[in-house]
């Protein structure tokens, strides 16, 4: 008998909330027998800065600098969510120049994402250089934002009816420049990751997520597509101008951590695409041309290409003290690089929202993190934990 | 050597009992001297390449090109606080990195770096180093154990299992060198891989009798092998970073963790030494004799100058084809994620042990044939 109480066959481990790959600070409460892990539970919580809370005690630009720290970083598209949901309850109309440009700016982002994935992914599986080549190229993106932007994070970009500022002289030459870069730099990845013998035996039927199950848990964005079910929210709901733009989705049909990967790689070199389209088509053209049009254009007509409405950069501009949109709420849904980030808004007619709710991706995606590991070799953790992109702070929000 | 030095003695009017005294436990501050050198270069290497390897530049700042750097990194080791948390056991604790330092330390002795410089020469010296360099598996599991940390435990635990399946065919390829030069002794296997294959110019270059050709699938699984040996990536399962923290070494610092990590690079050193003395000619230089033979035997003509030169151009040989080992080591560690723990025992036993047995027949087919006379 006392035998039987000393001799455990399970050891409980806490996995977090300080620990190398984790990716911020979640903690997993582990029950392993052996190397094989037959409970997880994990606890969120640490990362919590009460978002949704402050929304309601600040005006709505006041909040407008806050979205950008829900997920750090895909900055873009929580501030456009946001932006997107105050829009339509206020009913601002946003110009097709400013659209382009979140449509540009976005694209980097997730592209950028995307590259600090596939290194943090790529760390936990052990291999050290391409963390090294993937931040080489977002280094390139991240002065892009800092060129347009002034900030490398949190840019604080986007404001209510369109964004605060045209791109600077020649930064539409350098995003070309870069777009035509990139193909080649991710073909660098596929060349030291891709095709590895080990890197594909340890991903290849590994955390394989089901359809049925990624729907049960609401995991949405590349995770889903990777399991081989069609949803990507640019597609059929077109929220920005991605109805203009001609692109694929990218789909792969096992729902493992490889085809996980398979699908991020090829929606980086989509969103390059996607880019290049764009910056072809915004109306107006470079920023250099639309200020000498616009000088001698002075027709005053609507439509105009130069002096128009879809050539400016807001629409109506609010005033940020006394904004107050009418009563009433709006739910805006945005792909975000980690999946649907959706945004709900409720106004009460005061210059402060009543109520804002985040719902995040990263929160779903950790919830279907038990179901994928159980019965599975803790080595198999990382594989499966990282091939999720799960960002800690949007999580907790 | 030993006349020459009972000399000194003899010429500083010190009582030779001194000198006696004293002669043995030369070798072993040579050996111990030479550890200390190999490590620190090593780690200055080890973060050079991997800087080229991942377009950065490496230490830069402590002396020219960041020479000074491992040093500054062993100044701050040393006088680091050696914190112990309270339920480790305290005599396991200390000890683990002593018995993971001690055989390698030994190993520095068996092995022939010149012609000469051998500090213990025997008749069954191969047998020796694999015999101590299985001993610090003990250490780590001992480490992992005593550390009363879970992560050093699963590390231990790994590192256990790794050796276990990892030694056996890196000695079955091993034992194929042996059949090949039908001997243990480390400096006599060197030996016989000079000469080349026949008389004829070029071909009695010594890098045509090298045993890399005869057991060239030997010579891959012996590298697999000891790669995994020295647990670095892709088989850096005990101490797998982004899974166990550090493994076992977890809840070690200051000088133990310095040991730890002496041993991890001087076992890399030597495992390339090794590699190089069983496959590459150990100290033999590529070509047909000494070049330091052919361009100073007409200069110099004091058969004893001549010698220290040539001895100089063994070590030269040695540490140029260790180090040029070594790179690819670092080179594959740049590259290539890890492995899972059960695809490792997988790819031991199921790939390489085969692979291993194949290597030992074809070998000893070969030299049955040569020893009759029939090729």
């Amino acid at each position: 008998m006392v035998l039987e109480n000393t001799i455990q066959k399970e050891m409980i481990i806490n996995v977090g909330p300080q620990h190398p790959s984790t990716h911020g600070v979640l903690r997993l409460i582990m029950t392993l027998e052996g190397e094989v892990i037959k409970d997880t539970k994990p606890v969120i919580g640490y990362l919590h800065r009460g978002k949704e809370k402050l929304a309601e005690s600040r005006t709505y630009f006041q909040y407008l600098p806050m979205v950008d720290r829900v997920d750090y970083l895909s900055s873009f598209f929580c501030a456009a969510a946001y932006c997107y949901a105050v829009e339509s309850i206020a009913g601002l109309k946003v110009p097709k120049r400013a659209e382009y440009i979140r449509l540009i700016t976005m694209e980097f982002n997730r592209i950028s994402s995307h590259l600090l994935w596939v290194a943090s992914f790529l760390l936990d599986l052990g291999a050290t250089s391409p963390l090294f080549y993937a931040f080489r190229e977002r280094e390139e993106i991240v002065n892009l934002f800092e060129q347009l932007t002034g900030q490398r994070m949190m840019y604080n970009f986007y404001t209510f009816g369109g964004v605060k500022q045209d791109f600077p002289e020649g930064w539409l030459t350098k995003a070309l420049d870069l777009c035509k870069k990139m193909p080649k730099m991710f073909d660098e990845y596929e060349a030291i990751i891709t095709k590895n013998p080990i890197f594909i035996e340890r991903t290849k039927n590994i955390g394989v997520l089901t359809p049925e199950l990624g729907i049960d848990y609401g995991i949405t964005g590349a995770n889903i597509r990777a399991s081989g079910v069609n949803l990507d929210l640019r597609k059929p709901c077109s929220y920005s101008v991605y109805d203009e733009i001609n692109f694929n989705v990218h789909l792969a049909e096992n729902g493992d951590s490889y085809d996980r990967y398979l699908v991020r790689i090829a929606e980086m070199r989509e969103s390059v695409k996607i880019i290049e389209h764009a910056i072809k088509q915004i109306p107006g053209g470079t920023p250099e041309k639309l200020k000498m049009k616009k000088v001698n254009c002075n027709c005053g007509n609507e439509n105009c290409g130069y002096c128009g409405f879809d050539s400016q950069l807001t629409g109506k501009k609010a005033n940020m003290v006394v904004f107050k949109p009418p009563a009433g709420e709006a739910i805006s849904m945005v792909e975000a690089p980690r999946g649907i980030i959706s945004c709900y808004v409720i106004s009460d007619g005061t210059t402060k929202p009543y109520r804002v709710k985040w719902r995040t991706p990263s929160f779903s995606s950790v919830q279907v993190l038990p179901e994928l590991i159980k019965n599975r070799n803790y080595s198999d953790l990382m594989p499966i934990f990282g091939s999720l992109d799960v960002v800690l702070p949007e999580v907790d929000r | 050597m030993h006349e020459l030095y009972m000399e000194l003695f003899n010429k500083l009017g010190i009582p030779e009992i001194f000198g006696e005294i004293t002669w043995p436990i030369i070798p072993f501050v040579c050996v111990a001297a030479l550890l200390i050198i190999v490590v620190l270069f090593l780690v200055l290497m080890e973060r050079k390449v991997l800087a080229w390897l991942t377009i950065r530049k490496g230490p830069n700042r402590v002396g020219p090109f960041g020479f000074f750097q491992t040093i500054a990194d062993a100044i701050k080791l040393l006088i680091k606080e050696d914190i112990m948390s309270k339920d480790t056991n305290k005599i396991l604790f200390t000890l683990a990195p002593m018995i993971v330092f001690a055989p390698i330390m030994v190993i520095y002795g068996l092995m022939p770096f010149t012609e000469k410089f051998v500090a213990i020469n025997l008749a069954a010296g191969l047998f020796l180093v694999f015999a101590l360099s299985s001993l610090t598996t003990v250490g780590i599991v001992l480490a992992g154990w005593a550390s009363n940390n879970k992560y050093s435990l699963l590390g231990g635990m790994r590192s256990a299992a790794q050796a276990i399946s990892y030694e056996i065919p890196l000695i079955i390829s091993v034992l194929s060198i042996a059949v090949i030069s039908e001997t243990l002794n480390l400096s006599d296997i060197v030996d016989a891989q000079s000469g080349g294959i026949s008389y004829n110019i070029l071909l009695n270059w010594n890098i045509f009798s090298w045993n890399i050709w005869p057991a060239f699938i030997g010579f891959i699984v012996f590298f697999i092998c000891s790669i995994a040996e020295v647990n670095r990536i892709p088989f850096d399962l005990p101490e797998a970073e982004s899974e166990l923290v550090s493994g076992y070494n977890t809840e070690y610092s200051g000088m133990k963790f310095a040991l730890f990590f002496l041993a991890e690079y001087s076992a890399l050193f030597i495992i390339s030494v090794l590699m190089v003395t069983l496959f590459m000619g150990g100290y033999l230089s590529p070509f047909n004799g000494y070049l330091s033979n052919i361009l100073f035997q007409n200069i110099i003509h004091n058969q004893i100058i001549l010698n220290i030169f040539v001895h100089f151009e063994q070590a030269f040989w040695l540490l140029a084809k260790t180090y040029f080992v070594i790179l690819i080591i670092m080179w594959i560690r740049a590259t290539l994620p890890r492995l899972r723990a059960d695809q490792l025992m997988t790819f031991s036993w199921k790939f390489l042990l085969p692979l291993s047995l194949l290597n030992l027949t074809i070998v000893a087919i070969v030299k049955y044939l040569l020893n009759t006379g029939n090729i």
